[in-house]
């Protein structure tokens, strides 16, 4: 299972802009990064880049495990959860239907299931069609899914930001609690988490001045 | 359950319901078979020698109805992010999706066909094997398809563009499944027809997932 990912000297095109250049870090076992960034300054291109859609302009992205590295197709299918705003749910099938294939199919176990399910509050939502679920609903459903089925790194993009007060805390104990275990969350964000995280900052990357931007931005 | 197995159940489902789902495919094939006497002029001599090809046509054109939604509908809404970091690989996603296609749709259709033929005045000992082509022919039609709804992903008027890349490739599954039945109408042997065809149906199966898996990752970088 992935212990670390490092990224060496990383520079993103999407299209011919060049997003970033010169990036590098690690994201360690218990680890979370909270991304920063204007927007448009490669935060979700970066995350892709990470899942292995996006091919690195320049520069790599290495996993490793606990006896040294692993091949990134591997890893990937086996080790990461991506959440973003697009969630993949089908709008015309039923929400029990939906979460129970993203979890089984990313490898859940049935006590995984079972937790994600009380963990997220799920089971009242499993007689509606997805189309009926508001965003925050829809949300909770695609994050089941990171609990149902163990997979140690979790990318994700805004993951918070339809959720309400109250379950974006028990996201961030389930947060806390995925890091205690071992697990990494590399996570873009405009709000901050409730966990502790460090901070990478991609406003200052490719030319973009940013002294000013991240205090304004979350002020 | 295994990855794949979940996947195909999923797959099954959705082709079951996609655009209508096999009632709609027939009701396409229904109405083109219909159109056929309508325009011909009605001469039973002359539809007689036309129903095996025709009902052919129709089959090649009902199996393109739903090929639109084959990639699309996951590309749109990020499911087929999800689909390739899964345990199976892409190569797959690919073969359980054509599968599903050809369940729900090709072989629905290749019930009908031999019913639409022999209503258009073919003759009834030709019904067995023109069923047997439209099932082997169907699988050949649902991987070309996949190939052609894979490579169309993202392009505005995917559904018209899947259409004009996959009905070339329909051709020769055109000609050795028409052809097969023509010749058996006519006495001669069949075989190299259906063998030519199941020949080209997996070269399809074989070769198609490759493509699809590598259209698709284009599309998602």
């Amino acid at each position: 299972m992935i212990r670390e990912v490092r990224v060496e000297n990383l520079a993103l095109m999407r299209g011919d802009r060049l997003l970033f250049q010169g990036l590098d870090f690690s994201l360690n076992a218990g680890q979370a990064i909270s991304l920063v960034g204007r927007n448009g300054a490669g935060k979700t291109s970066l995350l892709r880049a990470i899942a292995g859609f996006l091919r690195p302009w320049e520069g790599a992205i290495a996993f490793e495990g606990e006896t040294g590295p692993l091949e990134p197709e591997d890893a990937r299918s086996r080790g990461l959860h991506m959440a973003g705003h697009q969630d993949g749910l089908k709008a015309s099938r039923s929400a029990e239907t939906e979460f129970l294939f993203q979890a089984r199919w990313t490898g859940a176990s049935e006590a995984g299931i079972a937790k994600a399910r009380e963990a997220l509050d799920l089971d009242v939502l499993f007689d509606l069609e997805v189309r009926k679920l508001s965003a925050g609903q829809r949300r909770r459903l695609s994050l089941g899914r990171l609990l149902a089925s163990q997979r140690p790194l979790w990318l994700l993009d805004e993951p918070l930001a339809p959720l309400d007060v109250d379950h974006r805390r028990a996201f961030g104990a389930l947060m806390a609690e995925h890091l205690a275990n071992g697990g990494m969350i590399l996570a873009a964000v405009h709000d901050p988490l409730p966990i502790d995280t460090d901070t990478l900052d991609l406003g200052g990357l490719g030319g973009l001045d940013q002294d000013q931007d991240l205090g304004e931005d979350r002020a | 359950m295994n990855g794949f197995g979940v996947l195909l159940k999923r797959e099954l489902a959705m082709a079951w319901n996609r655009g209508g789902g096999p009632a709609v495919a027939l009701a396409f094939n229904v109405c083109a078979v219909t159109l056929l006497p309508l325009a011909s002029g009605g001469s039973l001599d002359k539809l007689k020698l036309l129903a095996p090809g025709f009902s052919w046509v129709a089959l090649a054109l009902a199996s393109l109805l739903s090929l639109e939604r084959l990639f699309e509908r996951d590309y749109e809404d990020g499911a087929l992010d999800l689909l390739a970091l899964g345990p199976a690989p892409l190569e797959l996603v690919a073969v359980a999706k054509c599968l599903a296609q050809w369940v729900c749709t090709g072989i629905p259709l290749a019930v009908f066909a031999p019913i639409a033929a022999t209503a258009l005045g073919a003759d009834l000992a030709l019904a067995p094997l023109t069923f047997l082509c439209a099932l082997i022919g169907g699988i050949g039609f649902a991987f070309v398809g996949g190939v052609g709804a894979a490579v169309s992903l993202g392009a505005r008027a995917g559904g018209v563009l899947i259409a004009v890349i996959v009905l070339p490739l329909f051709t020769p599954l055109a000609i050795f499944g028409g052809g097969a039945i023509a010749s058996l109408a006519m006495g001669l042997d069949w075989r190299p027809g259906l063998l030519f065809l199941s020949a080209y149906s997996l070269l399809f199966l074989a070769l198609g997932p490759f493509a699809m898996a590598m259209a698709c990752r284009n599309a998602l970088s």
